[in-house]
Parts: structure tokens; sequence; C-alpha cells
């Protein structure tokens, strides 16, 4: 989860992700906490869309801002998500203004929607919509407004609690699965650590302070290493055919993979995607697109990890012998 | 409790009242770290005097009550109209859960919480904080709220939602005691409100002791982590209220038995007793590599807190487990998932427009005032130029929206399945793959199904309509055949459950897989001759529920007697083709968009 979180913050391009888990296995603290990790943005001061001076043509006064990372309550209604009139102006001064929504507040940031199957229907069809388009249109009341949304979607659930449409799934980038730790040692762990911020919440947090840093230096690096990230045409051969072995529909799981991969070599400070990368990604970023066989969820990850020791088997071969490769 | 004496053998078990009073001091102590207390008992003088030591140990002010059908606006918190009518502008109102900060908030008929309200709560109890984003409002309300949860569900069809329990840190039962049962006090040195103070110069848990926490949680077969988590926490509380700052191996021991005790779902296996042959098997979490480790350490506060919490097992939990009854650790969801499915249902909201509330319309107050904002300033002018008093909003009947849903009928398919032995021997594998060939595409056209087996004597709904369609399909695949073949019960079943659906405003099909071949009466008597005549009823019946129906034929040999039962029943006939994978695949295909087809605009 944590590594899927990552890869979605180095490369916005590569969509949401979607988290599946247990109860009580943090899904939700661990999203919470990503606001501290990363490193803080530029912004145009007081701006309500977060925009960077420079798309601006930065005259105005700038200010240092932590990333946003918004949470969605369950219980909002659609004209906070996407703005409405601002009823205040509207009362007291007569005035029709635009108050910005929850959208705009995440801009160049996240957006985190706990409980993604219990949301109303329309406002995931709305969100889907605009974090694939980057903008939020707006045209109600007699107002017409569009603003940049480009943010990265998060979304959690419980399998238990019901299904997600399979469209809605297809949406979101990178898919991880979640479980409680079976193992009594890590348990124990996670206890303490929450015992001790239960205790001195303040001194737990400047203990981890130097972790957090390293994290957030990690990814202010494989940002700007992404784009010189080379993607080898032999790597993508073999994201290929590895969708081709899975019978993922549609090209976005091979888009998905690539990026992924790319942005997963830019944090390993990797010069090229190579197999390791697509390794790593593969099963979080198709796990959820395999239409074959919907119902039997569980077994996904297997699938994919037999395709992918068949496809990379053959894909080492012929590595090794690069006379043929350049023969063809 | 005499908190500095270690505990020596083997504790007196706890009783269901000493643990209930343990459960309110602790809820009072620290309301929000311990998410509150669920309280599984019906309404009577026993849980109404619980919930006077409750409030009493809670400061003695009436703690607020939030009914199961609450809304967001009440729970949440919205715009105050009254007020901000009167302020002319917008007024905030804080919902229960805000206002209820740092308390308890009592929650009535838990059991009957939709599972989109549980999410909310779920959410506060989480944060500790109510994020209101309604009607054009924006506010972060603080409300470190625990929940007292009066669950007065019966059997575990009805029950809190798991989302909600599974967060609260105190689970009691008060159901078989008297109130002459509930004499005993608990010993405490401070008193809860003394104690919550003190709750923060309290140290950490030492390692050995979470750790004994959390093998005593996996051989109880307590699976989230979070159990344990309450019980540190649970610890703590104790510890404030002994007015101690360290953390006793006692607490600890008493904290398992409070907190772990009520969530057991397994035995761990007894410490070297000869007769373990009793004793059912320690699920998979408690695997085999801790369990082993654990008794070879043999580190005596481990026992401590395993025997502490044994012998506060409550007894009908305890005579369950001992009989091998391994409680799932989410039985079926069946409650969660229909709740959920129900508030879809009710319609969703797709805006508003201008019109009168009436002819059952309700009007969207806020919409209405948005519509009138942006003219006031005028209005206000013109009233002042034709010289009349004006009031401080001008609402014209223009102004008024109302609220437009949209119910949304989803169709539903009904298997039932022919289980019997005549059914079983020839083709019940392949009517399994049949079935989940459907299932698939159920799933992509997002219908809901349901599953009604019959075999033996009776018919059985095994899954009641749902979206979760892996639940479907696993019990399905586990689904034994054999017996003779109650088909006159199985088609009852399934018209029932039609009928119901269509109630609720949904298009049942029913999938019938049988071979036509009845051989149990209504009654449930063997005996061919009064089946058939019963069937022909039933046929008759089921043609004018007019409730849609296919028949597919699982016989050998498709006959006409099954091709006339169809056509009694007004159902389509379809035979079953030879397992080949295009037929089925075809087949699926006509009947998913036979549901498609049934769909009636509402």
């Amino acid at each position: 989860m944590k590594r899927a979180i990552l890869i979605a913050a180095t490369d916005p391009k590569v969509g949401g992700v979607m988290v599946f888990g247990d109860r009580g296995t943090g899904k939700s603290t661990a999203v919470r906490g990503l606001a501290g990790l990363l490193p803080p943005i530029k912004v145009v001061a007081g701006d309500p869309y977060n925009r960077d001076p420079a798309e601006l043509d930065g005259r105005s006064a700038t200010a240092t801002v932590p990333v946003p990372v918004v949470d969605l309550p369950l219980g909002a209604t659609e004209d906070r998500v996407v703005g409405a009139l601002d009823i205040e102006k509207a009362l007291t001064k007569g005035e029709k203004a635009f108050e910005p929504g929850l959208l705009a507040r995440a801009n160049r940031g996240f957006l985190y929607i706990d409980e993604v199957n219990l949301l109303e229907d329309h406002l995931v069809d709305l969100l889907i919509d605009v974090a694939a388009s980057g903008e939020n249109i707006v045209e109600r009341e007699g107002l017409s407004i569009r603003h940049p949304a480009r943010f990265v979607l998060i979304g959690s659930g419980n399998p238990e609690e019901g299904d997600l449409r399979p469209q809605l799934l297809d949406r979101f980038g990178l898919s991880v699965d979640v479980r409680t730790p079976t193992d009594l040692a890590q348990r124990v762990e996670v206890i303490r650590r929450c015992d001790a911020y239960d205790h001195d919440a303040a001194g737990f947090v400047a203990s981890w302070k130097a972790r957090d840093k390293a994290i957030a230096r990690q990814l202010t690096k494989a940002r700007k290493a992404l784009h010189s990230v080379d993607v080898p045409t032999a790597a993508l051969e073999t994201m290929a055919r590895l969708c081709m072995a899975l019978g993922a529909d549609g090209l976005r799981g091979e888009l998905t993979l690539m990026r992924a991969a790319r942005a997963c070599a830019a944090l390993d400070g990797a010069a090229a995607v190579g197999a390791d990368q697509i390794r790593s990604v593969a099963a979080m970023a198709l796990r959820h697109r395999l239409r074959r066989d919907v119902l039997d969820d569980t077994g996904s990850t297997a699938r994919i990890d037999r395709a992918l020791d068949e496809v990379l088997g053959t894909a080492s071969q012929m590595q090794a012998s690069p006379h043929l490769v350049a023969a063809e | 409790m005499t908190p500095d004496t270690p505990l020596h053998g083997a504790p007196a078990p706890m009783t269901p009242w000493t643990r209930a009073q343990w459960a309110a001091h602790l809820a009072a102590v620290d309301p929000h770290g311990l998410g509150g207390v669920l309280v599984r008992a019906w309404a009577g003088p026993v849980r109404d005097l619980w919930l006077e030591e409750l409030t009493l140990a809670a400061g003695g002010a009436p703690l607020a009550k939030v009914p199961s059908g609450v809304d967001d606006q009440r729970l949440l918190g919205g715009l105050d109209l009254t007020a901000t009518l009167t302020a002319g502008r917008p007024v905030l109102q804080p919902g229960l859960l805000a206002q209820a900060d740092g308390s308890l908030l009592v929650v009535v008929m838990a059991e009957r919480l939709q599972s989109g309200l549980a999410a909310r709560m779920a959410a506060v109890l989480d944060r500790g904080s109510v994020a209101v984003e309604r009607d054009g409002l924006s506010a972060v309300h603080s409300a470190c709220t625990g929940l007292v949860m009066l669950d007065e569900g019966q059997g575990d069809e009805e029950r809190v939602p798991d989302a909600l329990s599974e967060r609260c840190g105190l689970w009691i039962g008060l159901d078989g005691l008297s109130v002459r049962d509930c004499v005993a006090g608990i010993d405490v040195v401070l008193s809860p409100l003394q104690a919550r103070h003190r709750l923060r110069l309290v140290a950490p848990a030492s390692a050995a002791q979470v750790e004994a926490l959390c093998a005593t949680a996996a051989m109880f077969g307590v699976e989230s982590p979070r159990a344990a988590l309450f019980a540190v926490r649970a610890a703590r509380a104790l510890c404030a209220s002994a007015g101690r700052t360290t953390i006793s191996d006692a607490d600890i021991a008493l904290a398992a038995a409070i907190v772990l005790a009520p969530r057991a779902t397994c035995l761990p296996p007894p410490p070297q007793d000869p007769d373990t042959e009793e004793a059912p098997p320690p699920p998979p979490e408690a695997s085999s590599d801790t369990d082993p480790d654990s008794q070879m350490q043999d580190a005596p506060l481990e026992d401590q807190v395993l025997d502490a919490t044994r012998a506060a097992l409550p007894q009908d939990l305890l005579a369950a487990l001992s009989a091998g009854a391994v409680r799932t650790a989410s039985p079926r969801d069946v409650q969660g998932a229909g709740a959920r499915l129900k508030s879809l249902r009710r319609g969703r909201s797709i805006g508003t427009r201008c019109g009168r509330p009436a002819n059952g319309h309700r009007l969207a107050l806020v919409e209405s005032l948005r519509a009138a904002a942006p003219w006031q300033a005028l209005r206000a002018r013109e009233v002042a130029a034709a010289g009349r008093e004006g009031a401080r909003i001008h609402i014209r009947p223009s102004d008024l929206q109302v609220r437009r849903h949209e119910s949304r009928t989803s169709s539903t398919i009904i298997f039932c399945v022919d289980a019997s032995g005549s059914a079983a021997f020839a083709r019940l594998a392949e009517v399994k793959g049949a079935v989940e060939l459907v299932l698939g595409q159920a799933y992509a056209a997002r219908t809901q199904v349901a599953l009604v087996a019959f075999r033996g004597t009776g018919a059985e709904v095994l899954v009641p309509p749902t979206r979760s369609l892996v639940r479907a399909r696993r019990l399905l695949s586990g689904l034994p055949g054999g017996g003779p073949t109650p088909l006159v019960a199985g088609i009852e079943a399934a018209v029932a459950l039609g009928l119901a659906e269509k109630t609720k405003g949904n298009t049942p099909l029913i999938l019938l897989l049988s071979d036509g071949r009845g051989n149990v009466a209504r009654d449930g008597t063997p005996g061919r001759a009064q089946a058939a005549a019963d069937l022909k009823d039933t046929a008759a019946r089921t043609a004018r529920s007019g409730v849609a129906m296919v028949l597919v034929d699982t016989a050998r040999w498709p006959g006409q007697e099954t091709q006339a039962l169809a056509a009694s029943m007004g159902a389509r006939y379809v035979p079953l083709p030879f397992a080949d994978g295009a037929a089925m695949g075809a087949l699926a295909g006509s009947l998913t968009a036979d549901a498609a087809t049934a769909r009636v605009p509402a």
C-alpha cells in the first residue's frame, strides 16, 4: 500500500489508488498521514485552487503550503464537492459569487474517500470524471466556471460491504489489498506504536520526523528523475505480453503498468525500467482489471504472479541473447 | 479490585455484571479512546440500572440519545435555517456527534442502523472530529465521542454493523441477568473524571505486556488489531483509576478479561491437559508458529492474562465455544449488505426543480433560499420604493424548489436450484457451472441475485437478495446434493421471495433449475401423487403471481412433462445444454437479457 501511494505521488498520471482491506488495518490512518510525508508545494497566496505561481505568469505573492490531502466525508453534499453559489455573500450582500468546493481544495494534492462503496453513485461518477479530465466544470445556478482539479484519487473499501462496479474499479490506476498482519511480533509493534502515540503524540511525531524527511527526499528525487527514466522497448513488450497473457481488456492496463513501472524505477533510483520494477507493480496495476473471472478476486494476484513467471521467463531469455533481439 | 495484588492461581470468573460495571467505568474514563460500549441486551430493568450507573460515572448529566433513523443533518450538522433567516447570514448547527464531544452518546436500537450511517459514525470515532461539508457550509467540529450502542438484536442476523462494533472497545451482554444479580460493586480509587485527567500521565505499556495481550488475542481468535489496542487503552484507564502511573500486570490481565474475552471466537488449546480431544482446533490465524512459541516461553504474565481472559468468558460464549462452534469473525453479513441496498433504493436525489411542495414533493429549503438569495438586495429596494414594511428575507413563490428523486428499479435474479438426489447424480455440477456463468453476467449488469435451494423435505433461502456475488458463489459451490425433490416447496419459496422483491420495487426473475420431477408434497411428506397435485396448484398460483420465470430443464433427457409444467407456470422453458461452453454462454446471455427486459420503468 505504501509503495502504491508513493508511486501515485511520484507520477499523478498513474491514476488513483484503490485500497481494499480488512477492518482495522490502518488504511485510513495511512492515507491521512500522507500530508506530512510529501514535500510542500508553492502556491499563489490565498488562491482557492492552490495554483502553481508559474501557471499564472507568477506576479502574485507566493506561499509554501503542505500538499493538500482532502478527506471527502460520507455525508458531503454535491454543492460542497463541486462548489456552488456562495450562500453567505448572496445572503448578506446580494452578490453572485462562486464558492469553490472540495475538488478545488484538492487541486495538486490528494482526495481521499473512505468507504467508496457507500458514497452515492452520482458523486462517484462525478469524481471519476473530474479525476480523469483534471478540470472541474461547474454549470449551476447561472454560474459557469471551470477550474483546474488535478488530484490523485485514493479510495478505500471493504470488499465484504459490497462490490464496486467494474467500470469504477477500472478507473483507479492501482489497487492494493491490505491484510491484517498474522505475525505476532508485527502486531505487538503496531500496538506499541499506537500506545506510544496515545501517551505522547508530539514526542512520537518528533521521533519519526527523520524518517518522514527521508521519504520526502526520496519522493522529490524520484519526481525529478521521472522524465529521464528510460522505458526500453523490451520492457514495453514484456508488459504487452503480460497483459495479453492475462486477458486484461483495453489499453488502460498497459498504460498504467508502464507509468507505474517508470515511477517505481524513479523511486528506486534506477535509470531504466527493468524486470524488477515490472514484477513489483504488476499485481497492483492489473489485479482489478482481470475481467475473465471477476468473481474470483482472491485468485487474481496469484494468476498475475503465474503470468509474470511465464512472461518474464521468456523475456530474460531474450535479454540473454541480445543479438537475437537485434536481428529481429 | 486491589490492583497491587498480583494474580495468583486461577482467577475467579468475572460475572457479567462486574464486566458491565467495569465497562461503564472505563467508558466514562476514556470515552473516545475506547470507542464506547456495545450493550447487547433487551430493554429492561437491568439495562436501565446499568445506564443509570453509566450516567453517574460520566458525571451525572443525562446522556444525549441518537435515534437509529437519524438523518445526516442532525447527526453531522448542517445549516440551521431558523438562525440563518434571523441572522441574515448562514449559521451552522453542530450535529449530535459534535455536541457530545468529550462525552458519550447513546445510540438506541443500534442493530437497525443502516450501514451508511454506521460508516459516518465510524469515521467520527476514527478521527475524533466531524467534517461538515453540507449545504454550502464547510467546518470541522471536534467530536471526541464514545458511542453507547444499545443492541436489542436477536441472533446473528440482527446486529450492529461490523464497522461500528469493531470500533467499540467494550462489549457487554446483560441478557439473563436479574436485578438481584446487580449488587456487587467494583473497587476503584479515583472517580472516572479524576482518572481521565491522569490518563496522560500513565507511561506506555511495556513490550512484554503488549506481547502478552497480542498473544492472548491471537489464541482466542480475535483477529482485529484494534481489539489489542483497546485492551492496552483499557489497561491504561485502569491504571489511571488506581492513581498509579505505571501499568501493572494485574491491569493488563483485567483489561484482557474485560476487552478480549467477549470477542473470543475460539478457545486456546488447554495447557498440558491430557483430554485435549474435546478442544476445538485453533483457527488459522492463531497459526502454528505463534502458538508453540508462546507456550515455550512460558511467560508467567502471558499465562496470567490467558487465565484471566478464560475466566472472564461469558457463559453462553464459553458453552458455544467448547461445543466446537467456531464463530466466524464476520458471521453472515446479511444485515450490512441488505441495509446498504435499502438506503440506495430510497431513490437518489437528482437535484431540484421549481415547484410547490405539494403532492408529496418535499420542499428543498436550502435550494429555495439559494434561488431567492441573489435577488435579496434588489427586492429590498423594490419593497422600500413601494413604501411597504419589508421582511428581512424576500422569498417569492417562484423561488420555491422541490426535491426530485429517481427511484431505481434493479432486477433480481432468484436462482432456485434443485439439489436433490435425482439432480445431483445427473448434473448438479453442470447446473452449478451454468449458474456461475449467469452470475458472472449478472455482476457486469449489476443485478442482484438470490439463491434458493431445495432438497430433502424443504426449501431454504441460502442467499437473500444481494449484490455481493462472492458470497452467492461460495455458498453455491459448497451446496451439497442428495435426497428427495421438494419441488413445490422450492417454487413456493422462490415465488415468495420474488413477490417480496416486487413490493420493494425491484423486478424479480426466477431461474428454476430442476428436472421437474417433484416427489415431496407441500407438507414435506413423500409421495409422487400428492406432490403432483400440489405442483399443479402451485404452478397455477405462480402464473397468477406475475413473477417472470425461466425453467431450465436439467434432466438428462428433457421431456414433455417438464415443458408442460413450464407452460402452466407461464415460464419460459429452456433445456440445459450438455456441458458445452459455447452453448452455456449463450444460455447465460439470453437469461441475463431476460432479466434486463423484465425491467419495468418505475
